[in-house]
């Protein structure tokens, strides 16, 4: 991109300024802070509806859909609009079935809530398993989004400064996340959920404005500038192909949709409220913020059509991750203006907010499924509760050092997938077993940790099979081909037989359902009682 | 700012920015709940053959509980299956009947356009319902089952 030095001087102040701020964050709200396990994982539960509900958006907006998406929308069209639909549609799913009955089962992860009835080793080892696995898949397709995206944004696209993004980002999410915990990862949530509500508005009131506020103008001007014509405004320029590609789609949507529910950082941001109203109350305000930003993607999407034309988007970046700040360049007054760069240097440090602050929600998750599901499960018995924390603290570590080393081992591969497989994986392995522990009276011990594994075992063996591994110019490893599966995404297969799975081994079980602990699953979920 | 649950339902709504004052006398309170009672004696005392367990079959007996839950049961159920056809009949129109969804309805606007934003408009209005529906028709209850089963289970050994 032909960048200037100004705006990438200016951009770097703001990333400094924001990368400031947050470490202030961090050592403000810890400071004469007990080391509980309350704490460290929940923030001390203490969080208000509203800041929970900005905390969630923060968590869930990653600048994949701030900058992925709108780019999407700016090359494909209609067919980009296809993911915000549903990544916020997903969120009905969260609000009407577990929201408020996981926030008065559970303590501190996913796991807790299975636990609540069932034999507690096998299902928190189970369900540790498949959180880790999600957060990792999620982190590292973040990573190397981070580590391209700053390289681009920056002008500077060598090898070495994408390393050394992915290096920094990983550095200042395990310092986040051990010393600050729950409390200053929720703090960093909200600061970046408000830049990037504030950064998405003033650039789609300039779009707007740019068109005097007339959309059928705007539209138009897309559906002209993109080359496509009417078909633009239209489904079917990216999934319009054969039958596995629409097959495919409807495979990704599937798992948005039921995947978010059973995202592990989500998961734990319900419990940093007190009671399971404030959580409901959260997710409302969660769902207002989310489709209001997804609403804003659209326009920002076709404005980059409009404005800068979807051939000049695709020459910047075949992906189309450079849309929105080229876009922000020409509202501002085009390459050289003061406006122009203060406004693409804006979206630049937005971009980067949002990564650092997804980055730390998912491993501040995935320490604690570590430390209070794997290593609680697996640990020698009377080791003191305060040791926990400790063991989190450096999970986070270990998972950052694993996190930074998978990212540079990706680096130069196409990791677009990822997300779409961490959805996949979350909707095949965590929401099966949610559903049925908080609604099937017969469920039992086998048919949760058989659940889990025939959600998780499929997802991963159908992408090994799929062609975004092997088989093809754009797979992970081209030189081979033991493609067998056709589809890029496994959750129309995948999420079927985690639920069937569940099914079987609840049929299959040598024990009787427990009536006692399901009567006290479902009294506590419902009621709030002895909820902590 | 709700830093305790408290029995009042009026305490907490202020910062609510989904709440609408109008709502609250539509006549749907749920004063028709069937009121769960503790057992006199256990409230004061607990009674050593009891164990907690009993105590939670106890109130999932009951006819206080079986109503919040039929209650949530009967919105979700149906609103779940709802929302969840609509975004997958969405996602297949989408993917399989381009010439029905490039249809045009208005200027540049088509019919997925019109379908997208339906979309949106349908999660924010289920979204609303189902906040008003648990706010009027769930929560006083629930609130009251659960002061009475802590009250039951207060001092017992779990």
């Amino acid at each position: 991109m032909s960048a200037g030095r100004d705006h990438q001087a200016l951009a770097l102040l703001l990333f400094s300024a924001f990368v400031a701020a947050t470490l202030a964050i961090t050592t403000w709200v810890s400071r004469n802070r007990r080391g509980s396990a309350e704490e460290f994982y929940a923030g001390g539960r203490l969080f208000s509806p509203m800041e929970n509900g900005f905390a969630i958006a923060g968590d869930y907006m990653s600048a994949a859909s701030f900058l992925g998406i709108s780019g999407l929308i700016a090359l494909f069209g209609y067919d980009g609009m296809l993911y915000s639909v549903g990544f916020l549609v997903a969120w009905l799913v969260v609000l009407l079935l577990v929201a408020e009955l996981v926030r008065n089962c559970g303590r501190f992860t996913l796991a807790d809530v299975i636990a609540a009835r069932m034999s507690e080793r096998p299902v928190r080892i189970a369900a540790g398993t498949s959180s880790v696995t999600v957060s990792v898949l999620y982190l590292v397709a973040q990573m190397v989004g981070a580590g391209s995206l700053v390289a681009l944004l920056l002008g500077g696209s060598s090898g070495a400064a994408r390393s050394w993004t992915v290096i920094g980002v990983g550095a200042l999410m395990v310092v986040y996340v051990s010393l600050g915990g729950m409390r200053a990862t929720t703090w960093i949530q909200i600061v970046k959920a408000v830049l990037l509500m504030a950064g998405a508005v003033t650039l789609t009131v300039l779009v707007l404005m740019r068109f005097h506020g007339d959309i059928n103008l705007l539209l138009n001007t897309a559906a002209d500038r993109s080359g496509h014509g009417k078909e633009f405004l239209s489904p079917g320029l990216r999934y319009g192909g054969g039958w596995t590609a629409r097959l495919d789609f409807i495979s990704l949507g599937l798992a948005l949709v039921l995947g978010t529910a059973g995202l592990p950082h989500i998961l734990s941001r319900f419990y940093t409220v007190p009671t399971a109203r404030a959580a409901r109350r959260s997710v409302v305000w969660a769902i207002g913020l989310i489709g209001g930003f997804y609403l804003m993607t659209i326009v920002l999407g076709f404005g980059a059509a409009a404005v800068v034309g979807s051939a000049e988007v695709k020459s910047a970046n075949a992906a189309g991750n450079t849309a929105v700040p080229l876009l922000a360049l020409d509202l501002g007054g085009g390459a050289g203006s003061t406006g122009g760069t203060v406004l693409f240097a804006v979206v630049a440090a937005v971009a980067f907010a949002t990564i650092l602050a997804v980055v730390a929600g998912i491993t501040l998750a995935s320490s604690a499924s570590v430390a209070h599901d794997l290593y609680a499960s697996l640990r020698r018995r009377h080791a003191k509760q305060h040791s926990e924390v400790a063991v989190a603290r450096v999970a986070a570590a270990g998972i950052g050092a694993v996190a930074i080393g998978l990212g540079l081992l990706a680096r130069d591969l196409n990791v677009a997938f990822l997300v779409g497989l961490a959805f996949a994986v979350a909707a095949s392995a965590n929401l099966p077993v949610l559903i049925y522990t908080l609604f099937w009276r017969n469920f039992t011990t086998r048919g949760a940790v058989w659940s889990i594994y025939g959600g998780l075992v499929p997802a991963l063996v159908l992408v090994v099979l799929s062609p975004v591994v092997s088989g093809g110019p754009h797979a992970l490893f081209p030189g081979v081909d033991f493609q067998f599966f056709p589809l890029e995404n496994p959750g129309l297969v995948s999420i079927p037989l985690g639920f069937l799975a569940g099914w079987l081994g609840t049929l299959t079980s040598p024990e009787p359902p427990d009536e006692a602990r399901h009567a006290e699953t479902e009294v506590r979920s419902l009621t709030g009682a002895g909820a902590v | 700012m709700e830093r305790q649950e408290r029995h009042d339902p009026a305490a907490g709504r202020i910062d609510d920015p989904w709440y609408d004052a109008l709502a609250s006398g539509w006549g749907e309170l749920d004063g028709t709940v069937p009121a769960f009672a503790p057992p006199q004696q256990r409230a004061a005392e607990p009674d050593p053959g009891h164990s907690a367990a009993d105590i939670y079959l106890e109130v999932q007996r009951s006819a206080a509980f079986q109503e919040v839950r039929a209650r949530y049961r009967r919105f979700v159920i149906p609103a779940a299956l709802a929302f969840l056809a609509w975004y997958i009949a969405y996602v297949v129109a989408a993917t399989t009947a381009p010439d029905l969804m490039a249809r045009q309805v208005v200027g540049a606007v088509n019919v997925a356009m019109v379908a997208g934003l339906g979309q949106f408009l349908s999660t924010f209005l289920l979204t609303w319902a189902y906040a008003r529906h648990a706010r009027l028709r769930r929560d006083r209850a629930a609130l009251e089952l659960r002061w009475d089963t802590q009250e039951m289970t207060r001092g017992m050994a779990r």
